[in-house]
């Protein structure tokens, strides 16, 4: 299949990639790494007029440490992000989220910024950043803002992103020390999580003191199981402790129900695999 | 129509394309180069994988636009003065295909694991070569050649 036809922009700034945005209007897709875009363009689900190609701007690819937070730039690689010291270091989380994503070919070409900018509800990476409170920096025509994770998640597909805006890093505050772990399930290999959790918490002494722990595909968008983070802090990292913290995972989640699940299926492997997850993520 | 400069097997090609041409089209219709094949085309099966700048890709995932500028290697350009690759011979020697139609892709994507890890466990290859499905369920042969590759690099 081949996509419909479209005129092609490759701009090698933000500035350009901007003016090329606001002069295409709403007939412009920006594309990333292009692995979800790509596939949408060839099933022709979507035949916008104008792509325009983040690809050459170099100033949007690379990882710094920006002393209380790890920025990631958008147009990151999965693959670079996977292979980071610093995010292994400081955000654990995001290093195993975004080794379960897709498949090596998929981690390659696809980008950090385009996976979270195009907001799949069972995309890997939103939870992890919602449970780590990330920061997405996005530029306008009028300069850049900065936006929360639990801001910039707003429905399916829909982040506070507007038309005439680009995503342009992702700061990730330092969890250094923190045990972390991303619970996959899915029924083969290379599949969108049915259910996914991703957990990070601080473990002193045998007892969690602090924990983070983010749901995926569990609603319309990323969602943060608070009830259970509160209920986990003081409690020794055991099976039984954290069994208790974790049944209430499911609580107010709006699943999707459908040939891989129903919802209250959903909200029963939302408790299983947070319980696993908040086990693995404390060395237990 | 743009226009782009691309490596493709070692040699150097100035073309003018559509901007909606992927680039498995381009090596396929343009190159000639059919040893590349397009297996599922919804970016899952890994039939197309080629190496772009030295990374695994899906070729099918990719526009032959975002290739300007850049390095392909297809399986085409993996044989040396005639003689094969040391996985090429590996999937030869454990007879690691049936039909034969994912063995491109495959090849690449063994090639780019033994590059990430030259020493791979049984479950790192079964992991490293997920984005590659092989219809005829042939795996177990398969992880063999990579095993007898990764030996034969040692």
């Amino acid at each position: 299949m081949i996509p419909a036809k479209f005129d092609y922009v490759a701009p090698t700034s933000v500035e350009e990639a901007l003016s090329a945005l606001a002069d295409a209007g709403d007939d412009a897709k920006v594309i990333a790494g292009g692995q979800s875009l790509l596939p949408v363009l060839r099933m022709r689900l979507n035949a916008p007029e104008v792509i325009i190609d983040l690809g050459r701007i170099d100033a949007l690819r690379g990882i710094r440490d920006d002393g209380d937070a790890i920025v990631i730039g958008a147009m990151t690689t999965h693959a670079d992000v996977q292979a980071d010291p610093l995010v292994r270091e400081h955000a654990t989380l995001i290093t195993k989220a975004v080794t379960e994503v897709a498949d090596p070919q998929i981690r390659h070409r696809g980008t950090f910024g385009g996976a979270l900018a195009h907001a799949d509800p069972a995309g890997d990476l939103g939870a992890p950043a919602l449970a780590l409170d990330a920061e997405f920096v996005i530029a306008g025509s009028g300069g850049t803002r900065t936006v929360a994770a639990s801001d910039f998640f707003v429905d399916l597909f829909t982040t506070a992103i507007e038309d005439d805006e680009l995503l342009t890093e992702v700061r990730i505050p330092k969890k250094t020390g923190w045990g972390a772990h991303y619970e996959k399930f899915v029924r083969v290999a290379h599949q969108w999580p049915i259910v996914a959790i991703g957990a990070a918490v601080k473990v002193d002494g045998g007892t969690i003191s602090e924990a983070r722990v983010g749901l995926t595909n569990m609603g319309s968008t990323p969602l943060r199981a608070t009830s259970v983070e509160q209920a986990l802090v003081g409690q020794p990292a055991t099976d039984e402790a954290v069994r208790a913290a974790a049944a209430s995972a499911g609580e107010g989640t709006n699943p999707p129900s459908d040939l891989n699940g129903d919802a209250d299926y959903r909200r029963h492997l939302a408790t299983v695999l947070t319980r696993r997850a908040v086990l693995a993520a404390a060395g237990g | 129509m743009t226009k782009i400069e691309v490596t493709v097997d070692g040699a150097k090609y100035a073309d003018d394309v559509e901007p909606r041409m992927l680039l498995v089209h381009y090596l396929r219709e343009r190159l000639g180069k059919t040893g590349t094949v397009v297996g599922c085309d919804t970016s899952n099966c890994g039939a197309c994988t080629v190496h772009v700048d030295g990374r695994s890709v899906k070729s099918c995932n990719m526009l032959a636009v975002q290739a300007d500028g850049h390095e392909v290697t297809t399986v085409e350009g993996l044989a040396q003065d005639g003689e094969l690759h040391p996985v090429q011979k590996a999937f030869h020697e454990c007879h690691a295909l049936q039909c034969g139609y994912c063995t491109p892709g495959m090849i690449m994507q063994s090639i780019d694991l033994l590059n990430d890890n030259p020493n791979p466990s049984e479950e790192e290859i079964r992991t490293g070569l997920e984005g590659n499905l092989c219809r005829c369920t042939g795996y177990h042969n398969i992880v063999k050649a990579v095993q007898t590759a990764a030996g034969g690099a040692q």
